[in-house]
């Protein structure tokens, strides 16, 4: 008994002090505790930076696209980006394509019909980066959600977990990888815009402390309300987003995802996380009472027998 | 199976010479061979199965994963997450409840089955929650959430994949002493019977965790679930209903190679089989019970009454109705008639209520609001009928051999014969 008492403490305590530090890191995931988690504990007081997307300056040139697809070196699409026959259909991002226009009617002005990139949002909080069981995904102190593509093993928890569905899978490949937009985190590591900024002609992608650009954002809803819906999508969404859109129109008519709450999604799951150590320290100790109480029992009950 | 099963365990007098390395190889050798007929319509068949499995399986690593399955941008996990890894592992749920009830509250009556639930559910983890590797893009970076540079602590399913490896060797350690006695190891047998309450332990510590951690996986697809299935409880849900989905596992599987393994099993158990049968019944039936207002109080909670008239909620009406109500009802009748048939009849729809539940949860009511569903390919159920043949023969390959369903003549199980009559008595007395 005492062998298999002292081994099983043992494992309990190898596994358990993996499994004990579990339930702590999800609330950490905001802000500047998420440096711990980085490894970059000097850059703590880096706040996030964002990007503005003003759909109402949009033209729908796909200049942001395009830059998109050189700098992440991706292969030319069979339709060339100064041609308008793709915004016949809605599109989704693709594993070929990290960032995606669509265009919308306009009910207030109908000649001016409304363009909205899609991609991922860089949440505050992101799920993927949750998710992910080898941190394939991170989220950077600077703001962007990186990928270590070398990490990943592939099991597209991070697909089934971002309220977004901004990650996308190679599934015809035998050597696959995760594929999204990773915000250009080499370059605004280096304090540069991303690619897709610096090519968009209008300034209606606009990059900046995230703080900052939700101040412009009010700013030109304030000073043009009947221009502006008063709604800053990616605000609050689920918890707070880099990327922030302004739009003419309600942000719903837009595709915009309408479910994904307020609440950050780490939290969802850190209910559970938090009971893990609890019923690692509870459960062996009352398993082993039971099994040493009903055991004296039969013991007892035996010798009654035997009576 | 129709093979032929004079049971040929080493005698006490004539080990099996596996105490020296070489004389281990030869004895594993000359195992290896099939005993029995070999062309029986079982084997054919699932043998044509299991090389197809093969071959598609081949095709899906040269390809990539879109080559043979259904999988898409929208559907990032099909049946081979949600039928294999968490039906399968639900199903696997039988060995710790059952270990649970023998060597937690010693209740010994069920020792008999323990073992061939304990290997079941160890195969099951080897194969289903092993057909995980399919499924993965890079599965040789498996092991990096193991022994990577990056332990991503936060994840759910790092847990659960911790768990599964720890709760795989807690398993075989539980099923070790078996393999001692085939290999007649009686020394070793020693030592890894001590174990044998440590990986007890152990074991249903991990079980409690990552069965619910196999529901918490989908807690942050709050927005992708339909809300008849999405819920702050899915752990405590998928907990709860690992018990019964894997007693009546058990039930369906015992009464099954209670048949098949006739011979092997001792005249001890053959006589306490209905018993048994019985009492699991009645474990299964508490476990219904509390799962059912589980699901009630979600389902009054969330005030989800509207969505049960919609399609997806006439879905879910037949889940709770046919996996959970229809159950109850026969379980307490067949209690009641101490009808083990019934018994058995009312495992196989309890258990196809727990796949029509785990699939609901995973792929069906999943992104239940989009025009192109996901259901799987061909291929996708050929592999996973594969995965099970190849399961069913490793379980019949080491039942065949190693002292599973009965005890090796020169180990008797001494607590058991020591402990039977008082068992018997408490038994009468409880009953009575
Ligand atoms: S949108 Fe999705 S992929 Fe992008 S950061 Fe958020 S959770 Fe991650
Ligand atoms: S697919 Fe890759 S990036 Fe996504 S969760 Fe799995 S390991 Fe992480």
């Amino acid at each position: 008994m005492t062998i298999s008492r002292r081994k099983f403490l043992e494992v309990a305590g190898i596994a358990g002090s993996a499994l004990l530090v579990g339930g702590r890191k999800p609330a950490a995931a905001a802000g500047s505790a998420q440096a711990a988690q980085v490894g970059h504990a000097e850059k703590s007081g880096v706040e996030f930076y964002g990007m503005l997307v003003d759909t109402t300056k949009c033209i729908g040139c796909r200049s942001c696209e395009e830059a998109c697809n050189e700098k992440n070196g991706l292969p030319k699409p069979e339709v060339s980006f100064s041609s308008d026959s793709v915004f016949e259909k809605k599109r989704d991002t693709t594993p070929e394509a990290f960032t995606v226009l669509n265009k919308y009617p306009n009910e207030k002005e109908p000649d001016k019909p409304i363009f909205v990139r899609k991609q991922c949002m860089h949440c505050n909080q992101p799920a993927c980066a949750t998710a992910c069981l080898v941190k394939a995904l991170e989220k950077t102190v600077e703001g962007p959600v990186k990928y270590n593509k070398d990490r990943c093993m592939g099991c597209r928890y991070c697909m089934v977990s971002c309220p977004f569905d901004a990650p996308k899978y190679e599934y015809n490949s035998n050597l696959p990888y995760l594929k999204k937009c990773v915000f250009c985190f080499d370059l605004v590591e280096k304090g540069e815009k991303p690619a897709c900024v610096e090519a968009c002609p209008e300034g209606a992608s606009m990059f900046g402390k995230r703080r900052e650009l939700i101040e412009i954002a009010r700013q030109r809803i304030y000073q043009n309300p009947d221009k502006y819906h008063p709604y800053i999508y990616g605000e609050h969404e689920a918890g707070g987003t880099s990327m922030l859109f302004l739009s003419s129109v309600p942000v719903e008519k837009l595709d915009f995802r309408m479910n994904v709450g307020t609440t950050p999604y780490p939290e969802k799951t850190t209910g559970f996380l938090y009971a893990v150590p609890h019923i690692f320290i509870l459960w062996p100790t009352f398993l082993y009472g039971l099994s040493y109480l009903t055991s004296q029992k039969n013991d007892k009950e035996s010798e009654h027998g035997k009576e | 199976m129709g093979r032929n099963n004079t049971v040929a365990f080493p005698q006490a007098k004539s080990p099996t010479g596996a105490d020296t390395v070489k004389g281990f190889f030869r004895f594993v050798l000359s195992e290896l061979k099939p005993k029995g007929k070999i062309l029986t319509p079982f084997n054919v068949i699932s043998g044509m199965i299991i090389l197809g499995g093969l071959i598609l399986i081949v095709i899906r690593f040269a390809y990539g994963l879109g080559s043979i399955t259904n999988l898409s941008q929208e559907y990032p996990w099909g049946i081979w997450i949600g039928f294999d890894v968490v039906t399968g592992v639900a199903f696997a749920g039988g060995a710790y409840t059952l270990c649970f009830v023998v060597h937690i509250l010693n209740f010994k009556k069920y020792e008999p089955i323990l073992k061939a639930t304990v290997l079941n559910g160890f195969l099951a983890y080897c194969f289903y929650a092993g057909a995980l590797l399919l499924d993965l893009g890079r599965p040789w970076n498996v092991v990096n959430p193991i022994i990577g540079n990056a332990f991503g602590y936060s994840s759910v399913l790092f847990l659960v994949a911790w768990h599964f490896l720890l709760y795989t060797i807690c398993q075989f350690v539980e099923v070790f002493p078996a393999v001692t006695e085939w290999l007649y190891w009686p020394k070793v047998r020693k030592y890894a019977k001590l174990c044998t309450t440590g990986a007890v332990i152990f074991g249903i510590t991990l079980s409690t965790l990552h069965q619910s951690g196999l529901g918490a996986l989908f807690m942050m697809a709050s927005n992708k679930i339909h809300p008849l299935w999405y819920s702050g409880n899915i752990p405590i849900l998928f907990f709860v209903s690992s018990v019964f989905a894997g007693l009546s596992m058990v039930i369906a599987e015992s009464s099954i190679s209670h048949r098949v393994f006739r011979a092997q099993i001792s005249p001890h158990h053959h006589a306490s089989f209905n018993d048994i049968v019985l009492g699991m019944a009645k474990g299964a039936l508490g476990a219904l019970f509390a799962y059912f207002f589980l699901k009630m109080i979600d389902l009054i909670h969330g005030s989800h009454w509207s969505l049960i008239n919609t399609p997806m909620g006439h879905w879910y009406l037949v889940e709770i109705i046919g996996g959970i109500v229809i159950p109850i009802i026969l379980f307490t009748i067949a209690i009641l008639k101490n009808n083990v048939r019934l018994v058995q009849f009312t495992a196989v729809i309890t258990a196809l209520g727990v796949i029509i539940n785990r699939l609901n949860v995973s792929v069906i009511a999943f992104k239940w609001y989009l025009p192109n569903r996901y259901y799987p390919s061909w291929a996708e159920i050929w592999v996973t009928a594969a995965v099970i043949c190849m399961e069913i023969w490793a379980f019949r390959w080491i039942v065949s051999r190693m002292p599973i369903v009965n005890e090796h003549p020169a180990f008797p199980e001494e607590e058991t014969i020591h402990h039977k009559e008082t068992e018997v008595v408490q038994w009468k007395v409880s009953a009575s």
